[in-house]
């Protein structure tokens, strides 16, 4: 059943060019297979989502209390699991806790060699999944069948699950309508989507009533009670437990909370987070063996009230590496996943690939690394790893607030710690100055060690510029570090940010306040411009700018894995601002990724202290301009305009809720905005320029160049707050965007903002 | 107070395009005879005064169960805010027999229509941990998206219908 459909583009190659050529040929693959049935699916599941949950307020606390809920479970587990033992025997059932798959599978048989079953139907289990139990089973001549109808699709056309909640949406409706022809041959002409439900509930009916055992998953299980409860929209759990008499449920340990009423949040954030929905059709709150008469006596038996205590339940704890995930730091948070998939469809990689691309062995999606680490092991969990560009889209989409960009930071480190020591050492230590061992792939290195390789570039402009443009450069550029050719590099710049601001000083006497202005590395070498916007702009609002040498935030060796470069930038980075904020100067951030970690990164790096106070002295440009307009400075010096404007916001920008202050300030100046509200526009940073993924940054991308080039948005000017998505937006669109800074830079001539 | 809720969980209902009908005890098996299509399979109801119309199998086969147009059965409470219906698996059958018809018509007391999940869990958790109630939050009827749109009646009813009997 969950064959590996990555068999056939297995590649065990020797050059880091060949696995990043068979990479890229497999996302191509799979772009052109699934891409449109997993973008339609991913982006109605996604749009409901937001639409569900527009009701802020108690979407707040119920997330709130399911994450305190689950911390709690977590942290009081092995007591949980002896009462949950103990409330189930109490109630006539069995526990098993197995250690891993083989025991859980060898536990399963033995219940459905004793029930003596030749058919067992199953209601959806990742977890099963997980275990390969289907496999398990058909080895003892068992017929297992799946009841949830997308899952029965990927069983009968024998693939693997690309989705935590639809594991068909990959599927198009004709595929499946030839898939059905082609297996059932059936009487009659299935056509839409009603005719192969139809069909599937009526094949699937007959396998219910042969059943002997039905298994289901357990969405939860509470430890008060012995209750487990199951999540379906298709009443196929329901069929499962009632039309068999003996009723095995596998869950992951991870499931159990304390008691019933501790459901209650994740019913109602459950269906909200993964499809959309209010609420699913069924929430099934069972304390079994239920009570329902069985249905397992034959045809002419009536249904009898006394049938039913014949009922047998089992309940498989599953831990299979979950016991030492939650004592690991960091994968611990794994745990808290409810498997709601709302991290998927946030992730702008997946609505263009899907699960087939991130998928290790059994989880796909943003949370699908840690699961795979933790159950599978490490190697399941470095296929497309990278996948994960940080962009953060899914942080504020999980209903448990897990940090799933951290925890794929974490695996990305450990996998690159993993790595064969010595490569590419002996050459490059010159040019990677970072704290990370040696063995580490060059092509992350060389992304980690962005301010050290501008630095270089910047000092040797405009050689570099013209080296970095030569035709083999490139080419040996693309072959040794896996930099796609088609990919523009930017043009540094000789005279720096810093540089030029140094020689002209500051324009402002008599200022009431005075901030320190931080340029990332981008805007100080390469988009100079925007950051001379940048000081314009606040200083026609009479505030007085410094720029002091403050180094790169760490943003860069941070999205390649490097935690230990990111966690020493953080404390260069404090301590070149201790004095500034000491003097009660605030930090006003340029580039929204790095304002994303002083806010939430670096509480991993810093004292508690040191965090906070960075944390609450640092803005974003726009956030502080917006800031100063409310305590009444005068817009005047400020270019206002009439124009109209597509914005793009930083993905960073919008988890933060930043983007609503950029567009509020251009909106107060008079221009007409429309913002963009696709994840991401696909660069990600360093994402784009791989080699492996420029296919699919410009896929992802794909879906913001037609918002911008909708009725309505084609003629408007274009503007974008990240340096990425302005160099991406550069690819997508025939027209040059422009950082909103430079909109409204005081200097800028009537109907210009062309440079970024 | 209580009218508010009832109506609450009309408007829910509404949303989810389930009928709903209000009735007292007098008049509800005149209203469910005139809702119900035949072959019809149904649970007694627990209801005082309240009886299921003629011709309703009560001891249906599964057969019978899976050849049903209509299922009546009573539903233990319902949650206003969600218009969901708490079916109890008890041994009377009602959870098999409101599965397997076309049409589910749930009967439901005013009295037992809660407000909100808050309410529901506390009264599930009691009864949960006195003795066990299996019980299944349905709202709306079973749906699928898995083959390519969305389509009622997957595995279960592809309609539900409530009545509310309001002196009960």
């Amino acid at each position: 059943m969950s064959a590996d459909v990555d068999a056939d583009t297995d590649t065990d190659t020797d050059t880091d060019t060949d696995s990043r050529e068979a990479k890229a040929a497999r996302i191509r693959h799979l772009l052109a297979t699934e891409g449109d049935a997993v973008e339609r699916n991913t982006l109605t599941f996604n749009r409901g989502r937001y639409d569900a949950v527009a009701d802020l307020e108690e979407y707040e606390a119920l997330k709130t209390r399911a994450r305190e809920i689950k911390e709690h479970a977590i942290a009081t587990l092995p007591e949980l699991i002896e009462s949950t033992r103990e409330a189930v025997e109490d109630n006539g059932g069995a526990v098993y806790l197995a250690d891993d798959a083989a025991d859980a599978n060898r536990y399963v048989r033995e219940v459905v060699a004793d029930a003596g079953a030749e058919t067992v139907v199953k209601s959806k289990s990742m977890t099963t999944e997980e275990l390969d139990v289907n496999e398990a089973l058909d080895a003892d001549g068992v017929d297992v069948w799946e009841t949830d109808l997308g899952e029965f699709v990927l069983q009968v056309a024998d693939e693997a699950p690309s989705h935590i909640v639809a594991p068909a949406i990959h599927k198009s409706r004709e595929g499946i309508a030839e898939l059905f022809h082609e297996r059932f041959d059936p009487d009659e002409d299935l056509e839409t989507a009603a005719d192969l439900t139809r069909f599937a509930r009526a094949f699937l009916g007959e396998r219910i009533r042969e059943a002997d055992v039905g298994m289901t998953g357990a969405n939860f299980v509470t430890a008060d009670s012995g209750s487990i409860a199951l999540v379906t929209s298709e009443g196929n759990a329901r069929k499962t437990v009632t039309a068999t008499d003996v009723h095995v449920a596998v869950a992951g340990v991870e499931k159990i909370v304390p008691a019933v009423e501790d459901l209650r949040p994740f019913v109602e954030l459950i269906g909200k987070s993964g499809t959309g929905q209010d609420i699913t059709s069924y929430v099934s709150v069972l304390t079994p063996p239920v009570d329902s008469p069985s249905l397992d006596r034959g045809d002419d038996d009536p249904l009898s009230p006394e049938t039913a205590d014949e009922r047998e339940f089992h309940l498989v704890l599953v831990d299979n590496g979950r016991t030492a995930m939650r004592e690991d730091e960091h994968l611990k948070e794994t745990l808290y996943c409810i498997r709601c998939s709302a991290c998927a469809n946030s992730c702008a990689n997946f609505q263009s690939v899907g699960g087939h691309a991130f998928g290790g062995e059994t989880y796909s999606g943003g949370i699908a690394t840690g699961w795979e680490a933790g159950v599978h092991g490490y190697d399941a969990a470095a296929e497309f790893n990278d996948l994960c560009t940080g962009c953060t889209r899914c942080v504020n989409q999980c209903p448990v607030k897990i940090d799933i960009p951290w925890i794929n930071a974490v695996v990305r480190d450990r996998l690159n710690r993993g790595d064969d020591p010595g490569r590419f050492a002996f050459v490059y230590d010159e040019l990677v100055p970072d704290e990370e061992p040696a063995g580490l792939d060059l092509q992350k290195r060389l992304f980690g060690n962005y301010e050290t390789l501008a630095k270089l570039a910047s000092a040797t402009a405009p050689l570099s510029n013209r080296l970095a443009g030569w035709g083999p450069a490139r080419a040996l550029l693309e072959r040794v570090a896996g930099i796609d050719a088609r990919r523009r590099l930017p043009e540094f710049r000789r005279e720096t940010l810093r540089d030029w601001y140094a020689d002209r000083g500051s324009r402002v006497s008599d200022a009431d306040r005075e901030v320190v202005l931080y340029p990332d590395v981008y805007t100080n070498y390469v988009a100079v411009e925007r950051g001379q916007a940048a000081v314009r702009v606040l200083e026609a609002l009479g505030v007085r700018v410094r720029m002091p040498a403050v180094p790169e935030s760490g943003r860069a060796p941070l999205s390649q894995g490097m935690i230990a470069t990111a966690d020493a930038k953080a404390d260069e980075v404090y301590a070149a601002l201790a004095d500034h904020l000491d003097a009660g100067r605030d930090v006003v951030v340029i580039e929204p990724s790095d304002l994303a970690m002083f806010r939430r990164d670096y509480e991993r790096f810093l004292p508690d202290p040191a965090f906070e106070r960075l944390a609450d002295a640092s803005y974003e440009l726009f956030e502080y301009v917006y800031g100063l307009l409310e305590a009444d400075a005068d817009p005047d010096g400020l270019r206002a305009g009439d124009e109209a404007v597509a914005y793009h916001a930083h993905c960073q920008a919008r988890t933060l809720g930043l983007d609503a202050y950029t567009t509020a300030v251009l909106e107060r100046l008079g221009y007409d905005v429309v913002e963009s509200d696709v994840e991401c526009c696909g660069m990600a940073g360093s994402f784009g320029y791989k080699a492996e993924y420029y296919d699919l940054s410009l896929d992802v991308g794909d879906r913001l160049r037609a918002q911008f080039t909708s009725d309505g948005t084609r003629d408007r000017r274009v503007v974008a707050s990240g340096a990425s998505c302005g160099d991406q937006l550069d690819d997508l669109l025939a027209r040059e965007p422009a950082h909103p800074a430079t909109v409204i830079d005081p200097a800028r001539p009537a109907g210009r903002a062309d440079r970024r | 107070m209580e009218t508010d809720v009832t109506e609450t969980f009309e408007a829910s209902l509404r949303r989810l395009d389930v009928a709903v009908e209000r009735t007292d005890a007098a008049g509800a098996e005149a209203v469910l005879a005139d809702r119900v299509e035949a072959p019809v399979v149904g649970v007694p109801l627990p209801f005082d005064g309240v009886s299921l119309p003629e011709g309703v199998e009560t001891a249906p086969t599964p057969a019978q169960l899976e050849a049903a147009t209509t299922a009546i059965t009573a539903v233990d409470f319902a949650v206003a805010d969600y218009g969901s219906v708490a079916i109890r698996a008890s041994p009377a059958g009602e959870e098999p027999t409101s599965l397997y018809a076309d049409v589910h018509v749930a009967v439901v007391a005013a009295s037992d229509v809660l407000p909100d999940m808050g309410a529901a869990f506390d009264r599930l958790g009691e009864a949960v941990r006195d003795g066990d109630a299996d019980t299944v939050l349905a709202t709306g009827p079973s749906a699928t998206a898995d083959m390519g749109a969305l389509v009622t009646g997957a595995h279960g009813p592809k309609a539900v219908r409530a009545v509310v009997i309001e002196d009960r």
